[in-house]
């Protein structure tokens, strides 16, 4: 484990360079066959709508993964990441074009814990929504 | 349909254990549209330390799938899959997953609860390789919206009244 970033240079309230991310029909089609996660609400309008929801969903996870690029990035090292948990706080509603929607993700350290590891705080933004709340990662530094 | 709470403590067991391969965790990162090279490059990935090249941190839930298919289709469970969105998701990791790795996912019904209209059904599932080794726990929360087709708030909605679903 080799992360970039060292536990020294970093201060509760560090904050880590906002990103945004793509999200269209093609990617949860892929991210589909990916994970196995074939349920239709996230690629068939007909059976979202019929549950009730505003239209194809993105998976969570797909969310889950692209806020995690934002912590995995900065630290350097994927396998610096030693718990992630996050909390769907709104689903990210992707239209059939060629835009779909957009993800918004942002964090600030939280916490200095011991053996070199930080507490991260993650918000990721959709359509107006907050898609992730009260959502965090423990990433270990240099 | 109500989730049946007499399953709380119920084990799912993959039918057979997980081989982590270099291919399947290059589709899986292409998927997610992350570019690392400790994901593809084994001498990268072996310069940060590890044995080959490693999963992303939400690979498991390729394993975690597995259990909630058996859940899925469980007569006795109750769930309807299309009215199943995600309510909150974690990993813990002792190390990370990578190429090589062979494991097995123990999937525990954890919990099962009602918030307003909806269940709440958590899921914990337990990876370990088929040495013994624990590698990660995923927990994960599913709410199953009830009742939406008969005119109850679509998810968006309810999302916004209880702080959780997708």
């Amino acid at each position: 484990m080799t992360a970039a970033i060292a536990y020294s240079d970093v201060e509760v309230g560090t904050e880590i360079p906002e990103r945004a991310f793509p999200v269209r029909r093609v990617d949860l089609v892929r991210y589909a066959g990916a994970s196995g996660d074939f349920n239709p609400i996230h690629w068939s309008e007909r059976t979202a709508k019929s549950v009730g929801l505003p239209n194809v969903i993105a998976h969570g996870m797909f969310t889950m993964a692209q806020a995690g690029r934002l912590v995995t990035d900065w630290a350097g090292d994927p396998g610096a990441l030693v718990e992630y948990k996050v909390r769907f706080s709104a689903p990210v509603v992707v239209p059939d074009d060629d835009t779909g929607a957009e993800v918004t993700v942002s964090g600030v350290v939280k916490e200095k814990l011991d053996g070199n590891r930080v507490r991260i705080a993650l918000t990721a933004r959709s359509g107006g929504a907050k898609v992730l709340a009260r959502s965090t990662a423990v990433v270990r530094l240099a | 349909m109500a989730i049946n709470r007499d399953l709380v403590g119920r084990e799912y067991r993959s039918p057979q254990p997980y081989e982590v391969t270099r291919g399947k965790i290059r589709e899986f990162a292409e998927a997610i549209g992350d570019t690392s090279p400790v994901y593809t490059d084994t001498a990268t990935a072996r310069s940060h330390g590890y044995p080959d090249v490693i999963a992303p941190p939400t690979f498991p839930v390729i394993m975690g799938m597995e259990g909630m298919s058996q859940a899925v289709v469980d007569p006795e469970l109750g769930l309807d899959f299309s009215m199943v969105v995600h309510g909150d998701q974690s990993f813990a990791y002792r190390r990370p997953l990578h190429a090589g790795d062979v494991v097995e996912t123990v999937t525990r019904v954890a919990s099962v609860s009602a918030l307003g209209g909806n269940e709440l059904l958590t899921l914990e599932s337990e990876m370990r390789t088929v040495e013994g080794e624990h590698v990660v726990t995923a927990v994960n929360m599913l709410v199953v919206r009830g009742g939406a087709a008969a005119g109850a708030p679509a998810a968006s909605t309810a999302a916004a009244q209880e702080g959780s679903a997708v």
